[in-house]
């Protein structure tokens, strides 16, 4: 397209912006309301499924040795786990180490736990973890297998609780956007049917005198754009201020290792991409329903 | 050239509005269409710019074969032939040089040749110190010669017009017709439904009277042939 006629399809989808009014106001407040509910809901998503990830990779998986095992058996053991496909790291705690780590997680209660030490009833143990998390429940079944195992733990059962909740918060925060979405673009492709339809005589003329349809559409199509645009301003705004207020004021509150904020920088620069992206779409496919039933020749 | 061969056309509806046309129209032609309303002469000039397609038949305009045509082409097509309405359908907030020189932007001619052209065809249609004002400060006549400009101003073969004296005095008919008499003695065809007897029976060219979706009479040098 020639530089010219791009310019001219600018010039005109801008004036239809100011010739449709209220209509415009209303197409833009639908793509604002919708952008601050997807800002927010990828915001918390994000952060959940960060949350999920921290946890995941803190599992361990703790192999309890059969008490009465010897210790060249107890050395086998370690090293056949660490030839397993997916171990990052082994190491050994001994029963005495596992008593004082016990004793010293108990606080004040854990004195009555220190008689034991003459006579200790705790197992060695090997603590593993995965270079994947995802293969932890893989390891941890096959070392269950293994010769003078007592019992292998892991936490997977929380990590695949968080993951649930995380799917169900996912799905539920889907729909509601999807309708928010379908209800801002059938205001924009209203507010430009008004257009075309305002515009009908100049449209039948430019076909007419033999204007192609792709040159009767870009105005419309850049209309779409600039409201979808427009309704994304004041979303990004939000995400970026209140992002930022939360992340300085919520994050250093809360003291639970896993729960870290991701930080502001470049996560909510993202963000404002991403709502900037979806404005766009918004705009671009309301305006193509609306022109698509209209121009057909 | 335009031909038609044994062209139906029926809406969706169930009004048939052509039932079996044939016609050759050869290039720089005047030809007027003749009819009662309602008998299709509009049909058979909408098929001519592809506003409609016809139920069937073959339709050929400049060598072009029309239901073969692909839809993307249909653009290409209207840029050789000007159409005239009876309501002149200008853009009322465009002045009279910008009512023509739209419709050479929007097939994206240069500015300069744009301006070139438009001064061209207004000294042509007499409206040159006119340039600058808008439809609704013209006369009737004057409106007409503007959509006549923005139909010629392209060079089409062919300019097809409906009814365009039917809103004007008897004397602006005249020289709108003598604008149209000057547009075809350099070669362009022209193509006019009308219902003026006068016209018809003064400025002689070739009459196609069209009843009931058929053509009932095609003579060089025709009468108009109904009581007005």
């Amino acid at each position: 397209m020639k530089f010219r006629t791009f310019t001219r399809h600018f010039r005109e989808g801008t004036k239809n912006i100011f010739r449709n009014g209220w209509m415009t106001v209303a197409s833009i407040g639908a793509v604002t309301t919708t952008l601050i509910l997807v800002g927010v809901f990828l915001a918390i998503v994000f952060n959940l499924n960060e949350f999920a990830k921290n946890i995941e990779s803190d599992v361990e998986i703790k192999v309890l040795v059969d008490l009465t095992t010897e210790k060249d058996d107890v050395l086998a053991l370690g090293d056949k786990v660490k030839q397993i496909e997916g171990v990052e790291r082994v190491y050994f705690s001994s029963n005495d180490e596992e008593l004082e780590s016990l004793i010293n997680s108990m606080g004040e209660e854990g004195r009555a736990w220190e008689l034991f030490e003459q006579d200790n009833p705790l197992n060695h143990a090997y603590v593993v973890q995965a270079a994947d998390p995802q293969d932890t429940e893989r390891i941890a079944e096959e070392i269950m297998g293994y010769d003078h195992v007592y019992d292998v733990n892991f936490g997977q059962d929380i990590v695949d609780k968080l993951f649930e909740f995380n799917n169900y918060a996912r799905i539920v925060g889907l729909v509601l956007i999807a309708a928010l979405v379908l209800t801002a673009v059938f205001l924009i492709s209203n507010t430009i049917k008004i257009t075309i339809i305002a515009r009908s005589t100049e449209i039948s003329i430019q076909k007419l005198v033999g204007a192609t349809n792709g040159f009767i559409r870009w105005p419309f199509f850049v209309e779409g754009l600039i409201l979808g645009v427009l309704g994304s301003i004041i979303p990004i705004t939000v995400v970026l201020v209140g992002y930022q207020y939360v992340y300085d004021n919520v994050a250093s509150q809360i003291n639970i290792s896993f729960v870290e904020l991701l930080p502001f920088s470049p996560f909510a620069w993202y963000l404002a991409l991403i709502i900037l992206l979806i404005g766009a779409t918004i705009g671009v496919w309301g305006s193509v329903m609306s022109v698509r039933k209209f121009l057909k020749v | 050239m335009i031909l038609m061969e044994d062209v139906y056309k029926t809406y969706p509806n169930g009004v048939a509005a052509l039932n079996g046309i044939s016609v050759e129209i050869k290039q720089g032609e005047f030809v007027y269409i003749v009819g009662q309303s309602g008998a299709g002469k509009s049909t058979f000039i909408k098929l001519m710019y592809r506003e409609e397609k016809p139920t069937s038949g073959k339709i050929i305009i400049n060598d072009i074969e029309l239901d073969k045509m692909k839809e993307k082409r249909v653009p290409f097509l209207r840029r050789d032939i000007g159409v005239v309405f009876q309501d002149f359908k200008l853009l009322p907030k465009l002045t009279v040089y910008e009512n023509i020189a739209y419709a050479l932007e929007v097939i994206e001619e240069s500015p300069k040749s744009i301006r070139t052209r438009v001064l061209e065809v207004l000294d042509e249609v007499g409206l040159k110190n006119k340039a600058r004002f808008l439809p609704a400060e013209l006369s009737g006549g004057e409106q007409q010669r503007v959509s006549i400009a923005r139909a010629i101003v392209n060079r089409p073969r062919i300019v097809i017009a409906d009814e365009p004296t039917g809103n004007l005095d008897p004397d602006t008919s005249w020289e709108i017709m003598k604008t149209f008499e000057e547009i075809n003695e350099r070669g362009t065809t022209i193509i006019m439904a009308t219902h003026s007897k006068d016209i018809v029976n003064t400025l002689k060219n070739r009459v196609i009277a069209i009843e009931n979706g058929v053509i009932v009479r095609d003579e060089q040098r025709g009468e108009y042939g109904y009581e007005v």
